[in-house]
């Protein structure tokens, strides 16, 4: 039994009929990870160990009774290190669980270690990190997509049965297609982000990774509701997303907005996701094309805005309460400058910067105001466009994963990798990429499915209908 | 005033130290042409008409607020275990006041 290529309901089968121990599912897991991580670097810290005694004592008749999880290390486990890939970070140990953890505990979950992320979340490919590159399980020579690079290249590479990653502009939904997973970003609002360490607040939502949709949306009926301790979660019911999964998209009317197909996309993306949707076709669903004409504004707006709240939120990393502190200050200022100097790496820096500037006097209205009224102008085309359809249908990525290097020196480059994911995020909607085909060169191919806000069961519905048509999702890298 | 949108605007050195962040003189060069060319970038909201548009929030979102009770949190001891330097159930830090 090739137990790490199981699903979650799988390997829940397993538990419920004995043939297969959790503590036997951590061992295997286990094998796996020291068979391909040394070559992935998916993980950043793993902790077998305390996995192997969380399985051994958990109750599988919970959700995700004796389930190993990975989490990227950008959230809160009581008692683990918490590094967000970053040196200033370094030897932090959480004090407390952030609020999904607590849900994953309260479902059975194991904790089986923290993936690798860019630094503090900003980045596109993984390499932004303190710790080293993260590589695709299709092609270690190629980048897993970022930030949640770690989280995705542990679910695509069968280290891990799911994995939490967080979405600022992308950040689930790119690796996820980059990797041939399942990438969830919720509404926001929809988990709390209680015990994440935050990037860009107004943005950044938690979700999963898992092989298929329907693990999907297991996982966001843990971790989705409301939190007292996040006044920005909100208080409205959760569905049963896996039971509304199976109801079919005859009779939807699903949008393909012009603005994603530009030039500049992959050809081969394109094909992908052409045919993707003429599966949707034959399945009874209407097709329009539908418009959100500020599209193309998407990534400089989102440079402004995440950068001014990433410029706030990492003022807390200063060498006072917790992290690195620069070796014999002279004085307070030369403590915080050094230890940031010292601590972050280039592109916190250049992000810090950018924020700083946009939010500067004299610079405020011109920057910062003018991008929070056209992401006004987004959310506002995304309100429209879903008066005309019940979700959208567009390619994760435009390109499939870049290689090692490729983009690292132009930062502009990279920014662009986001192009048809930031504007979700941006509008506060949800998405989820799926796999939906592979180049010539067999790297995998995402379609994204954008629902309009708390649109989740929507969202899953169409994702699984094409799952059930297709099998690329079945498909496994040759590591 | 210099034009806010053009490119030529950010001086790193002067922004660095805004967000208290000390870089060397490689960095500060390498920050200044390529936040140039994000900036020259982002230049192109300039040309949407935002005039319509008001920042004062969406008109279907009130504020969320919550009873101001006390709760379990952490302890005096593990809000400090991972300061890099306490004393007496304070963060120490090196003196700003001369005296």
């Amino acid at each position: 039994m090739d137990v790490p290529s199981l699903t979650i309901p799988e390997l829940r089968a397993k538990f419920a009929d004995g043939s297969l121990k959790p503590v036997d599912a951590v061992d295997q897991l286990g094998a796996r990870i020291a068979k391909v991580d040394p070559q992935l670097k998916a993980y950043n810290y793993l902790n077998l160990d305390s996995a192997r005694a969380m399985a051994a004592s958990a109750d599988v008749a919970k959700p995700l009774g004796g389930v190993p999880i990975a989490i990227k290390d950008v959230i809160n486990v009581q008692g683990d290190p918490c590094t967000c890939s970053s040196k200033i970070l370094q030897g932090y140990t959480a004090p407390y669980d952030a609020t999904v953890i607590t849900r994953l505990r309260d479902a059975g979950a194991v904790f089986l270690g923290r993936t690798n992320m860019d630094e503090f979340a900003m980045g596109s490919s993984t390499e932004n990190s303190a710790w080293g590159v993260t590589r695709n399980p299709w092609d270690l020579e190629r980048i897993p997509g970022g930030s949640s690079g770690g989280s995705a290249a542990a679910v695509g590479g069968h280290e891990a049965f799911a994995a939490l990653g967080t979405d600022t502009g992308g950040s689930i939904r790119q690796p996820a297609a980059l990797c041939s997973c399942v990438g969830m970003k919720p509404t926001y609002g929809r988990v709390s982000r209680y015990g994440l360490v935050a990037f860009a607040s107004s943005l950044d939502q938690i979700g999963a990774f898992t092989k298929t949709t329907e693990e999907s949306a297991m996982l966001l009926e843990i971790l989705a509701g409301h939190d007292p301790r996040d006044n920005t979660s909100v208080d409205r019911p959760v569905p049963k997303y896996t039971q509304s999964l199976h109801q079919g998209v005859k009779g939807m009317r699903l949008g393909v907005p012009k603005e994603y197909f530009i030039a500049g996309i992959d050809p081969e993306i394109e094909k992908a996701v052409r045919a993707a949707i003429d599966v949707y076709k034959s399945q009874g669903a209407e097709i329009v094309e539908v418009s959100l004409p500020h599209t193309k504004y998407a990534v400089a707006v989102y440079y402004i805005i995440a950068t001014a709240e990433c410029s706030a939120n990492l003022a807390r990393f200063d060498g006072v309460r917790y992290g690195k502190r620069a070796a014999n200050p002279k004085d307070i200022l030369d403590m915080y400058g050094r230890t940031r100097a010292e601590g972050f790496g280039p592109e916190v820096k250049r992000r810090i910067i950018l924020g700083t500037y946009v939010l500067s006097s004299g610079y405020y209205d011109a920057y910062y105001n003018r991008a929070q009224k056209v992401r006004q102008l987004i959310g506002e085309d995304f309100r429209l466009a879903f008066e005309q359809c019940d979700a959208l249908l567009t390619p994760t990525s435009p390109t499939a994963a870049f290689k090692i290097g490729e983009r690292t020196q132009d930062p502009l480059q990279m920014y662009l990798a986001d192009i048809f994911t930031i504007a979700v995020n941006l509008a506060g909607t949800c998405g989820i990429s799926i796999p939906c085909g592979f180049t010539s060169g067999k790297l995998p191919i995402g379609l994204q499915i954008i629902g309009p806000r708390w649109g989740e069961e929507c969202m899953f519905r169409v994702a699984h209908a094409y799952e059930q048509a297709t099998a690329w999702h079945k498909e496994k890298p040759l590591l | 005033m210099a034009d806010p949108t053009s490119s030529q605007g950010i001086d790193v050195t002067y922004v660095a130290d805004l967000a208290r962040l000390r870089l060397s003189p490689e960095e500060i060069a390498t920050f200044q042409k390529q936040l140039g060319d994000v900036l020259g970038y982002v230049s192109q909201l300039s040309e949407v008409d935002v005039s319509h548009v008001t920042t004062s929030g969406a008109p279907d979102l009130k504020n969320a607020l919550r009873q101001d009770v006390l709760a379990p949190s952490l302890t005096p001891e593990q809000a400090l275990a991972n300061a890099p330097k306490q004393d007496n159930n304070l963060f120490v830090v090196p003196r700003m006041i001369e005296g």
